[in-house]
């Protein structure tokens, strides 16, 4: 905790601010524990002199942090419009019938978390879909299958 | 149609393959520029861009040069002067930035040098997309190797974002960057006067920055020649959609729509009908086919009523159902509200709320009018762009496509069915926001 700590502290003290921290911070965070639990905001807040409560605004402001659980793997599929006009839609609905869950949802088994994305930023070749935050694309409904399967055998 | 040459310059020397190791860019004639802005000094090197004519590249196409002329110079600033890159890019369709990190990353580190040199500057920020990880990874390396081999004067802290589409705005960048909630500034002061934390601020995005060595290799007068009055030099057009073959096509100002994309792009995918163009990111009203010999430069985009913004085209064929695109379109800037300003925040939910009706089929003839109503409600009243666009691109849908819209209401369905090519099409709307609140009743 007092190595965390201290991590966090010299990335604080790269910036004019310390505050300009908390991303970086909560990110490190989020990185140890998985997600951010009252204890993790807890931990950042103390580490650069403001609140957890201030550290939970932020966190629940960016999509990248996860205030709640979320599966070792986290897939996000872009259903935005340059994928859309694609097939986005056959190819989130094709994880979802692969992994037996709604987009939003967590396997059972805790390993895959699937999420319905906004735009990644890849439009020239869809669908872009961001597993564990490494692109891959252009994906298609049949690519879904050995994706999935890769994740589950790790 | 033949494919003209097409002029190289952000993306020079990467034709073959990447610039990211430094001996490679030094090969193609890399950091002679910088070296070059150092001999000329701040005067000169601001000079040559304000000839240079270069407009923002990020999406609302303010020069450059007058940007950073409404800084104080080092002498009377107060406080230091920060430079700050903004590499957020978050707009849909927008995949440009990305390219250039990837391929070019040493170019944006000499002009971000160059740039810091001519106004000043004390440090420089980058502001990288959080989602933007491998390209993160990019920079970081060739910021190593460029500060290990001396090339880096003013220091570089590269810092990324946490995934809000809102942070690309430049206030709410330098909030975000700040270590608060990206939420925009009311406006003035301006960045150039109190930016990052209250310093004297130049905000430019990755494009513009990475143009800089080049203007100052070729002269600030011999830049502007290229590209067409107004829009001087090239741009990276960002191609996607119903095309053959997308991707970033360096072209200058004032190729058309038609050499994008069937000389560049290969045509609509399938040999299918062109029905709509979005000409610059998502946040740009969309324009009907008939417009394909459209000159793709700033004044000729606005003249047609919509906005070069980013340059990102995308191509719609006639599979789409528009009503439906412009809901999901909705539905992305519903999602992205910062939710500072009232009428963004409450007008893109009722936005989304109404054209959901509309597609389903559940909507009179009234509530056609009411969606016109609420985008007037929202357009010009809020602290930035990100309302205004969602009620400009509504309007700019129900406008071209007007019987699409009349057509579900008449009918009380989606006239397009499952042979929509959107046919399925949910967003993240739907899972996080609509499951937990019964606002089917609001309506």
């Amino acid at each position: 905790m007092a190595e965390l700590r201290a991590e966090i502290q010299a990335i604080a003290g790269r910036y004019p601010d310390r505050k300009s921290a908390v991303i970086p911070a909560l990110r490190l965070v989020q990185e140890r524990y998985g997600h951010l639990p009252p204890e993790a905001l807890r931990e950042v807040a103390s580490a650069l002199g403001t609140t957890p409560a201030y550290c939970r605004g932020i966190a629940s402001f960016y999509d990248m942090f996860h205030l709640a659980p979320v599966g070792e793997h986290v897939v996000d599929v872009c259903t935005n419009a340059s994928c859309a006009l694609v097939g986005a839609a056959q190819v989130l609905q094709a994880f979802e019938r692969e992994l037996g869950i709604t987009a939003g949802e967590t396997t059972p088994d805790g390993l895959i978390t699937l999420r319905n994305a906004e735009c990644l930023g890849g439009c020239g070749s869809g669908t872009v879909v961001s597993i564990d935050e490494r692109y891959r694309q252009p994906v298609r409904p049949e690519d879904v299958p050995a994706i999935v399967e890769e994740l589950r055998r790790g | 149609m033949a494919e003209r040459k097409r002029p190289s310059l952000v993306l020079a020397g990467a034709e073959q393959g990447n610039l990211r190791a430094l001996e490679d860019y030094r090969r193609a004639g890399g950091y002679a520029s910088l070296e070059k802005a150092q001999k000329m000094g701040p005067t000169a090197v601001l000079e040559e861009i304000e000839k240079a004519a270069i407009r923002g590249r990020g999406g609302a196409g303010f020069p450059m040069g007058q940007k950073a002329s409404f800084l104080p110079s080092p002498e009377q600033a107060t406080a230091p002067i920060y430079l700050v890159v903004n590499a957020d890019e978050s707009e849909p369709g927008a995949f440009k930035d990305r390219e250039i990190i990837d391929r070019v990353p040493h170019r944006l580190i000499e002009g971000v040098q160059i740039a810091a040199l001519a106004i000043g500057a004390e440090r420089c920020f980058l502001y990288i997309r959080g989602e933007y990880l491998s390209e993160y990874e990019v920079l970081s390396a060739a910021l190593a190797e460029a500060e290990a081999a001396g090339l880096v004067s003013v220091p570089i802290l590269i810092h990324r974002g946490a995934g809000a589409y809102i942070c690309g705005e430049e206030t709410a960048l330098l909030e975000s960057l700040e270590g608060k909630r990206g939420q925009p500034r009311s406006k003035p002061p301006f960045p150039a006067i109190i930016g990052l934390y209250d310093s004297p601020t130049l905000i430019n995005n990755v494009e513009t920055i990475a143009t800089v060595p080049k203007i100052i290799e070729l002269g600030g007068e011999a830049y502007a020649e290229i590209g067409v009055e107004d829009s001087t030099g090239t741009r990276l057009f960002s191609l996607s959609g119903d095309v053959v073959r997308g991707g970033n096509y360096e072209l200058p100002h004032g190729a058309t729509f038609r050499e994008l994309i069937e000389a560049c792009g290969g045509g609509v995918a399938g040999g299918r009908k062109l029905k709509a163009i979005i000409p610059g990111g998502s946040s740009s009203p969309v324009l009907p086919a008939d417009q394909i010999d459209l000159s793709m430069d700033f004044d000729s985009i606005q003249k047609a009523g919509s906005f070069l913004g980013s340059a990102s085209v995308i191509v719609i064929d006639d599979r789409a159902c528009m009503v439906q695109l412009a809901l999901r379109l909705t539905q992305f800037y519903m999602n992205e509200s910062c939710g500072k300003c009232t009428p963004c925040r409450e007008g893109t939910r009722w936005l989304e709320l109404i054209l959901r009706k509309i597609e389903e089929g559940r909507a009179s003839r009234a509530e056609l009018d009411l969606l016109l109503d609420v985008c007037d409600r929202i357009l010009g009243k809020c602290l930035c762009p990100l309302g205004d666009s969602n009620a400009m691109i509504v309007a700019s849908y129900v406008k071209h496509f007007h019987g699409e819209f009349e057509a579900h209401i008449k009918h009380h369905s989606c006239p397009f069915g499952e042979t929509s090519s959107l046919a399925g099409l949910r967003s993240p709307v739907d899972e996080i926001y609509r499951g937990r609140v019964g606002q089917e009743a609001a309506l």
